[in-house]
């Protein structure tokens, strides 16, 4: 004989979260089931384990792991949730691996709206379903008024990597050619725009994208000639760059007049001072590639939709002092160094 | 972009550089100071310095309003700030500038000060207006460009009738700085530092207009060119300079014509004179006291004045006794010629204002030029 | 901090401010400072303020001179 159990239905549309959502008992539990599994909905989930089992495939494992503690949460082209997905997928996918799973913990402060935790849950449900890799394994935490700013994701990522492909920012060697998939510096305008003390109107969305399955047409189209994989993410290209100088020990030569911007991008970051070499991205990747292997990786890259404006932008040098250095429009040369000091907190 | 991009046009550029190698007597050299650190930016940014023939030098003056801004200032805003009361506003520029034993606004933040960036003067008014509470100081900085945001904010403030609203005035005047430079040892006997002409600044120009230049083009015979801050403007202002040198006349032509007008921006002059009226000296970073160089706000206006409400005391302070700030500030020295530059003193590690802003000669170089200074020691 | 930039005035809104837009990118700006200000015209902003109003005539003459001194050397070469 079934007992019927009375369980008063969460109040999403006006509720919010409390102690209680992080005590671990029946609240815990419900809030857990209501707003979580049920935009996340996948098989691991369902059995409502701490821990979820998978077989391992065969070849060289590779795991990531990532926070994201961005202001504002919802921005044009996305949110804190689909960010995640996103972000993660791409770290793994950066070491040329496939990505498989997601987990997700959350770090929600009391008061936080129910209807926002619910759109952020069931946005990162959508990204994690668009791009094939599921969320298996989770955890909440609630902590007191005042102590978390709204909510804090943390995600770790699993894939697996083709046999044979090593990328590692060490691989840069002069002569090899320098990719990029596409505009530079769209997510951090994005963000930006909503920042109340900065407030500019812009139709230009971030590219937020899980960039997997473009990593898998470069890796068909010439995976013996990639030596090294990022997306530009904090601190922009001009970072990224800096660092496998760095790493490679060598220099890079770019070309302005090369460089994917877009045009309401560089009209906002006239307006505040900003170069977009600095600025985030979120949905674009970098690439160092072996000179014979170039225009076969670019030709694949068009050919994908996240890839359609790649664009070759400069080669690798040798250079001692490891400069990146940059032929203006104008045929003057300037450097391309990392910005100092915190240009905008909390971009991702 | 309309009237940016017209002005950054690569073919152009080329073109232009061609004509100024032309037009430079390949048996004099010439030396062009600029004072407006949109213009070192920009010089910078765009690698202007390889465009022009090596006869043809580009020095830096002191354009930077923070740059120019005394360790003691900062000092002074930092103890403005660690009051409990005061919610100090800033522009970002300031956030990093050294003050004494190694602070800066940026630490003063971290331990607990309330001090927060604004893009604009008005945004300093609504956190006043939104936090009745707090005592809002508005540290402001700047030439005459930034001057009229300054006094438009306190005009706000007073319609709002909002009493916890203030200023730290720093505002400091361009034709003081040019003159305190030519009068300068420097300048006028040792000859360390050679000025052929002026590069006037753009935007300070779009206020005070180009009459005040004609003082120094006459009583110091040297041609002032106003230029815009696009590579373009540049190039055809150094293009001008060098045929005024050539010609041997000292006049002020106006390149900037499109945002500049003799007389300047009226309205924007009226609204200074408002408010504010001349100290009788000021320190600036590297030039030492100068005289008739600075504002500060009217008897009438005291209400709004954090130096008068908090009782700010002026305590002078010196820079890191290797810090070459000041010399390169009047041009004496370049920013490779500091024993600290790119070691103890870099962007991420600034022990001057020189190399926080954006504007200063040193972050400049360091961001972008200092690649050629090997190629300069090899030749 | 330096930094002005010419941008169009695309609407006038009350209290002495305007939307300027550049590129699609539109802000809230002053005119308090400058006179006779359409939607329409361009001006020079800087730190939240409009400064100055682009004049397209002098803009031509300008952009004239630049061309003559390049005329000039590929008259040369």
């Amino acid at each position: 004989m079934s007992v019927k159990t009375y369980r008063r239905k969460l109040d999403i549309a006006n509720g919010h979260i409390d102690l209680s959502h992080g005590a671990g008992g029946r609240a815990m539990a419900q809030l857990i089931a209501d707003v979580f599994h049920k935009a996340l909905d996948n098989a691991w989930l369902r059995q409502g384990n701490d821990q979820a089992a998978f077989d391992v495939a065969g070849g060289r494992m590779v795991m990531t792991t990532d926070s994201y503690v961005i202001s504002p949460l919802f921005f044009p082209g996305g949110d804190i949730g689909s960010l995640a997905v996103h972000g993660t997928i791409n770290d793994v996918a950066m070491g040329g691996a496939k990505p498989l799973y997601l987990s997700a913990s959350f770090i929600i402060e009391e008061g936080f709206p129910l209807a926002d935790l619910k759109r952020i849950a069931e946005s990162m449900g959508a990204a994690s379903r668009a791009a094939g890799v599921p969320v298996i394994t989770g955890d909440t935490k609630v902590v007191e008024r005042g102590k978390g700013d709204g909510v804090f994701i943390s995600t770790t990522g699993i894939g697996v990597a083709p046999p044979g492909l090593e990328l590692s920012a060490e691989k840069a060697r002069p002569g090899d050619r320098v990719i990029v998939s596409g505009s530079i510096g769209d997510h951090g305008v994005a963000v930006m725009s909503r920042r109340q003390n900065l407030s500019f109107d812009t139709e230009i969305v971030s590219d937020s994208a899980p960039l997997h399955e473009l990593v898998a047409a470069m890796i068909e189209a010439g995976g013996a000639g990639l030596r090294v994989m990022r997306d530009p993410t904090r601190g922009g290209l001009a970072a990224t760059l800096n660092e496998l100088a760095q790493r490679s020990d060598v220099g890079f030569r770019l070309e302005e007049a090369m460089l994917p911007v877009k045009p309401g991008v560089a009209a906002a970051c006239e307006l505040l001072g900003l170069d977009p070499l600095n600025v985030a991205n979120e949905g674009k990747l970098v690439a160092v590639v072996a000179p014979d292997a170039a225009e076969a990786i670019l030709a694949a890259m068009r050919a994908h939709p996240l890839g359609r404006e790649a664009a070759i932008i400069g080669e690798v040098v040798a250079d001692a002092r490891r400069f990146v250095l940059m032929t203006t429009e104008f045929g003057g040369g300037r450097i391309i160094d990392w910005l100092s000091g915190e240009q905008l907190p909390r971009i991702c | 972009m309309k009237y940016i991009d017209e002005y950054r046009d690569a073919k152009l550029a080329r073109s232009l550089a061609a004509a100024i190698a032309r037009a430079a007597d390949p048996a004099a050299s010439y030396y062009f100071m600029e004072f407006c650190g949109g213009h070192t930016h920009a010089i910078s940014r765009y690698g202007i310095e390889d465009l022009l023939p090596d006869n043809v030098h580009l020095v830096h003056g002191p354009g930077c309003p923070v740059c120019v801004l005394p360790v003691g200032r900062i000092d002074a805003a930092i103890r403005l700030a660690a009051r409990p009361e005061v919610t100090l506003c800033t522009y970002g520029d300031l956030m990093r500038v050294p003050g004494s034993k190694g602070t800066s606004l940026m630490s003063a933040r971290a331990a607990g000060a309330d001090i927060r960036m604004v893009y604009s003067t008005l945004d300093a008014v609504r956190i006043a207006a939104a936090e009745p509470a707090r005592q809002v100081v508005f540290f402001a900085i700047g030439f005459e460009t930034t001057t009229p945001p300054t006094a438009l904010a306190i005009r706000l403030a007073a319609q709002k009738g909002l009493a916890n609203f203030t200023i730290f005035c720093n505002h400091v005047l361009t034709p003081s700085a040019i003159q305190n430079i030519l009068e300068s040892p420097d300048v006028r006997e040792l000859g360390r530092v050679r000025i052929d002409g002026f590069i006037g600044p753009a935007h300070v120009s779009t206020v005070i207009g180009t009459d005040p230049y004609a003082f120094f083009a006459q009583e110091f015979a040297k041609p002032v060119v106003v230029a815009g801050f696009e590579p373009l403007d540049v190039l055809l202002g150094v293009l001008m300079l060098i045929r005024q040198v050539n010609d041997g006349r000292h006049e002020v032509e106006n390149e900037y014509g499109r945002a500049v007008r003799p007389g300047g921006n009226e309205r924007a002059k009226a609204e200074v004179a408002e408010f504010f009226e001349l100290r009788k000296s000021f320190e600036w970073r590297g030039l030492g006291f100068v005289p008739y160089s600075g504002l500060r706000l009217k008897e009438k206006y005291a209400a709004y004045d954090a130096e008068r409400r908090f009782g700010v005391e002026d305590i002078s302070a010196s820079d890191n006794p290797a810090c070459e700030c000041g010399a390169i500030l009047r041009g004496v020295k370049k920013p490779a010629d500091c024993k600290l530059f790119g070691t103890v003193c870099t962007p991420d590690t600034p022990m001057g204002s020189c190399m926080v802003s954006a504007e200063g000669a040193c972050a400049a170089h360091w961001t972008y030029g200092r690649f050629r200074d090997e190629v300069r020691k090899a030749s | 901090m330096c930094l002005a930039i010419p941008a169009q005035v695309t609407a006038l809104l009350p209290d002495g401010m305007a939307r300027v837009t550049l590129e699609g990118v539109s802000k809230d700006v002053s005119i308090a400072l400058v006179e006779g200000v359409a939607v329409g015209d361009y001006v020079v902003v800087h730190v939240g303020f409009a400064l100055s109003k682009i004049d397209p005539e002098e803009a031509q003459q300008t952009l004239a001179l630049l061309a003559e001194a390049a005329a000039l050397v590929a008259a040369d070469l």
